[in-house]
């Protein structure tokens, strides 16, 4: 008996609509966040993530919409952001139905900001995406969709972003995003080493081994895809079985 | 007729989920505040996320700290407490300086990592249970049931009230049963399939006056 590993589909939204590129950039539609929202929910997902890309001030209603609609769906933990900058912005995502809400460019401007969400919200509700670059011999942490460099290093950001109040670091390799090349485990295992929290890793993700590589060498509590999933590449009970015959802690769904 | 649940608005947390989930399989709830609905309900849900101490100020706030006690202790109303909602059925916890709601004779403290590098803190994901005592709450559930968990403080012990248990650096209570009183350390409403059965457990079988 123990903590099972997650499996998490991830929505970037336009706010309204399922989106997707390649290394954060060449958009295009893949649908309506519902109704993925509920096939995922039928299929086993232990999770979902629903991001804003866009982010603009003025689309947050039409994406508090988009999170009731998807929360209607859900019998499982939803985590949502995209431009959370405020307690009350993250109070009216959690409102709108989300579980936890996730926060990003304005953490690294603001670390407080981590503070004060835990302080509100608890830190089992405040997860800290973190867009991360190779440059050189470490990690970087980018911002604004992956397209300002902070200076900052990935690794150590985590490290300080749980001390400010984070319960949990979602971390995407930039480098692998939409590449279907696997995890960056190296980035991912150096992340899990300097924090307590559950850390989610993002980018690269492909077939069952890419998965069971991340799970074992990258030491990460959850794996977050999109487009092998919207894409139906990858099914997500297949997975699972994959993953439980090569005895990684999965909840199987049937 | 089918029973009339209320589930608690105390300001801490999700409710519209647990309305959703219990739409689902077919039971009608209301959510509210006010102590003149608590008094009419043939059930209640007390619901949470949020610090132990705000929790019960806010129940305080309300005045629902005194109906809640009538209802549960004195009518024998069954009462379903989730994550929070369970912690503030014990006496203390480690999170606050508040007093609990005291119905069950245990103790919330925080989880200690005691060393174990590979622990993380939150206890955040899905979890099995380990059965110690015969629970209507997990009727029908599969024994193997993976149960949604979010959460940083636990009771260790409730003597015969604790019905299953979860592990997480240390055995902890998941599971709650005390004649009328039920209460989920996991989120019943975010766990899928076992979760709902849990749900409706408590609002077709769960014992006290129907």
């Amino acid at each position: 008996m123990s903590l099972a590993h997650r499996i998490i589909p991830c929505l970037d939204t336009d706010g309204e609509r399922v989106v997707k590129g390649v290394q954060f950039v060449n958009l295009r539609d893949a649908g309506d966040p519902a109704a993925l929202a509920a096939r995922y929910n039928i299929e086993g997902a232990d999770e979902l993530v629903v991001l804003d890309i866009a982010a603009s001030r003025d689309h947050r209603p039409t994406f508090l919409e988009t999170i009731r609609r998807v929360a209607a769906e859900l019998a499982i933990p939803l985590t949502a952001g995209g431009g959370v900058a405020t307690v009350d912005e993250g109070r009216a995502i959690l409102r709108a139905g989300a579980d936890k809400l996730t926060v990003n460019t304005a953490a690294i401007r603001n670390p407080e900001l981590l503070t004060a969400l835990a302080a509100e919200f608890g830190s089992q509700a405040v997860v800290l995406a973190i867009d991360a670059k190779r440059v050189d011999d470490h990690w970087e942490a980018f911002v604004r969709g992956g397209s300002v460099p902070t200076g900052l290093d990935a690794v150590a950001w985590a490290h300080q972003g749980v001390e400010c109040g984070a319960g949990e670091i979602l971390v995407t390799s930039m480098d692998r995003d939409g590449m279907r090349s696997g995890f960056d485990c190296a980035l991912t295992a150096a992340i899990s080493r300097v924090v307590n929290v559950p850390v989610i890793a993002s980018g690269g993700a492909d077939t069952p081994e890419t998965f069971l590589e991340v799970f074992r060498e990258g030491r990460a509590d959850a794996a977050l895809a999109a487009s092998i999933f919207h894409d139906r590449i990858q099914g997500l009970g297949e997975l699972k079985r994959y993953l439980g015959e090569h005895s990684i802690s999965v909840r199987q769904t049937g | 007729m089918s029973a009339r649940i209320a589930i608690l608005d105390y300001g801490m947390g999700n409710l519209g989920s647990i309305a959703n989930m219990l739409k689902r399989i077919g039971a009608e709830a209301i959510i509210s505040s006010s102590v003149a609905e608590i008094e009419r309900a043939d059930k209640l849900i007390l619901p949470g996320v949020g610090s132990f101490d705000n929790g019960m100020k806010n129940l305080r706030a309300l005045g629902l700290v005194s109906a809640l006690n009538q209802k549960v202790l004195d009518k024998q109303t069954p009462v379903l407490g989730i994550c929070l909602g369970m912690q503030l059925m014990t006496k203390q916890s480690e999170e606050g300086n508040e007093a609990g709601l005291g119905w069950i004779d245990a103790y919330t403290v925080k989880f200690q990592l005691n060393g174990q590098t590979t622990m993380r803190i939150p206890h955040m994901g899905w979890n099995q249970l380990r059965r110690v005592r015969p629970s209507s709450l997990l009727e029908g559930v599969p024994e193997d049931a993976y149960f949604y968990f979010a959460h940083t403080y636990a009771a260790l012990d409730a003597g015969e009230a604790g019905v299953a248990l979860c592990d997480h650096s240390a055995p902890f209570v998941a599971v709650l049963e005390q004649q009328n009183i039920f209460a989920t350390q996991f989120h019943p409403e975010k766990s899928g399939p076992a979760g709902a059965q849990v749900l409706a457990n408590f609002v077709r079988r769960a014992g006290g006056k129907q």
